[in-house]
């Protein structure tokens, strides 16, 4: 059966973000990453551009990567989200996260909740990845602090579960 | 950018997207991946009192060989179709222009049918079924039909779908030799071309070249290889009504398409031969 809902409709959306069920409200014009934030009260999402350039707000959907600004809550109804909340228990941090510290790969940290999902994603996917394709994956996030160099070299020394 | 306001209907059977389509078509719009109706709607470059969502259709997520053609379904993503061994085996081209289309985060939800319903002028995928001489199906409560992939988008950013109808899948005609090419130019990889060019070899002997980009749809020229490429080129491109914005100008459309269109053809010849 379709699911359906007016636009003014207040939709009870059920999710598991990070392995725990949550419970929320959201119109259907609500985005994903502000239904993580305001409803959810899960702040590591930004949201930055809202049109699927920045990369900020790149969380998991479902075993894939998502732009969370486009996509709707509502879409999210039994999903299951990763975040940058479930990479660590609170004040540790995984080794990837520890690179980015030892390499100087974050100056704001804006840009960086998003970087980290799509780079855990992206070493699941590819263990050993060239320099090209990290720089490569990388090309779908902005930073405008740091640059990119530290990154490249943090997500190099924890590929292949090198030093 | 925030959207504004709209209804939202989830059909999990292709049946209820069609019924939903019947019922809401006029004022509706079909999701895919999202990644490009997302931004419109959050600019608010596009409305529609009603989103349909089809990205909970299985049937739609399909690769399949089809009589000489490869069917991808309209949900398949972009992603998966770049890791098809049938995608790398039957439709070479596509895999090429893939690689070149958005960035890893989003090809891993973008869709093919998506991108090609949204017809953008630059988008690769449009680029290369019409290069390919490739076939959109589609289906509506009236039926299905297919419709040359050539004759589909009729200025950019629209089609011939009918309000009722949605895309339903793609037809890659099977092309299984090494002579296919792609290139674009663009201001980093990954972002939008400004001129897209696709080129694939049938037979050693006959050529379509399709340039992407320039117009506001999906140009191609077709003909047999030996003659003088630069002439061949260079008498279409010119009779090109190139597009003129802040982006690139006609001028520089024209030049680059030339240039790019001799480059690609030749890559594909010597691959072919």
């Amino acid at each position: 059966m379709s699911a359906k809902f007016e636009a003014d409709a207040r939709v009870r959306v059920n999710c598991t973000v990070n392995g725990k069920r949550h419970t929320g409200y959201a119109e259907p014009r609500t985005q994903l990453c502000d239904f993580l934030r305001h409803e959810l009260h899960l702040y590591g999402t930004h949201v930055g551009c809202e049109h699927g350039v920045c990369g900020a707000c790149t969380i998991t959907l479902d075993g894939r990567l998502a732009r969370s600004c486009m996509t709707y809550a509502v879409q999210a109804e039994g999903a299951e989200i990763g975040t940058v909340e479930g990479l660590s228990e609170p004040g540790t941090l995984n080794p990837l996260q520890r690179a980015f510290s030892d390499h100087g790969a974050l100056q704001c940290g804006f840009c960086t909740a998003g970087i980290l999902i799509s780079t855990t994603y992206f070493l699941a996917d590819n263990p050993m990845p060239s320099e090209q394709e990290v720089r490569e994956m990388l090309s779908g996030h902005l930073c405008r602090c740091t640059g990119y160099e530290g990154m490249v070299r943090a997500i190099l020394s924890v590929a292949g579960g090198g030093s | 950018m925030k959207p504004a306001s709209f209804a939202y209907i989830r059909p999990e059977t292709q049946d209820e997207a069609l019924s939903a389509l019947a019922e809401h078509g006029d004022d509706a719009l079909v999701l895919a991946g999202g990644l490009s109706l997302g931004a419109m709607l959050n600019m608010r470059l596009a409305f529609a009192e009603t989103i349909i969502d089809i990205n909970r259709i299985p049937a739609l997520n399909r690769i399949e060989r089809v009589d000489e053609s490869l069917r991808t379904g309209a949900m398949v993503r972009q992603a998966d179709a770049l890791k098809s061994a049938d995608v790398s085996e039957a439709a070479p081209l596509l895999r090429l222009g893939l690689q070149n289309v958005g960035h890893y985060q989003t090809r891993s939800r973008g869709t093919l049918g998506g991108s090609v319903a949204h017809a953008d002028p630059s988008a690769e995928i449009p680029l290369c079924l019409a290069t390919l001489d490739g076939v959109v199906e589609l289906a509506s409560q009236r039926g299905s039909r297919r419709v040359p992939a050539r004759e589909f988008a009729d200025t950019a950013l629209s089609t011939i779908r009918e309000p009722d109808e949605m895309v339903e899948a793609l037809h890659w005609p099977i092309h299984t030799g090494a002579g296919v090419a792609f290139q674009e130019i663009a201001q980093r990889h990954g972002d939008f071309a400004i001129v897209a060019v696709a080129a694939v070899i049938r037979n050693e002997t006959e050529f379509s070249l399709g340039f992407g980009g320039v117009e506001g749809v999906p140009r191609v020229l077709d003909g047999m290889v030996g003659g003088s490429v630069e002439e061949t080129v260079g008498a279409f491109v010119d009779e090109l009504d190139a597009m003129d914005d802040p982006r690139a100008s006609a001028e520089y459309r024209i030049g680059v398409a030339r240039h790019l269109g001799v480059q690609t053809l030749r890559q594909a010849q010597e691959l072919a031969t």
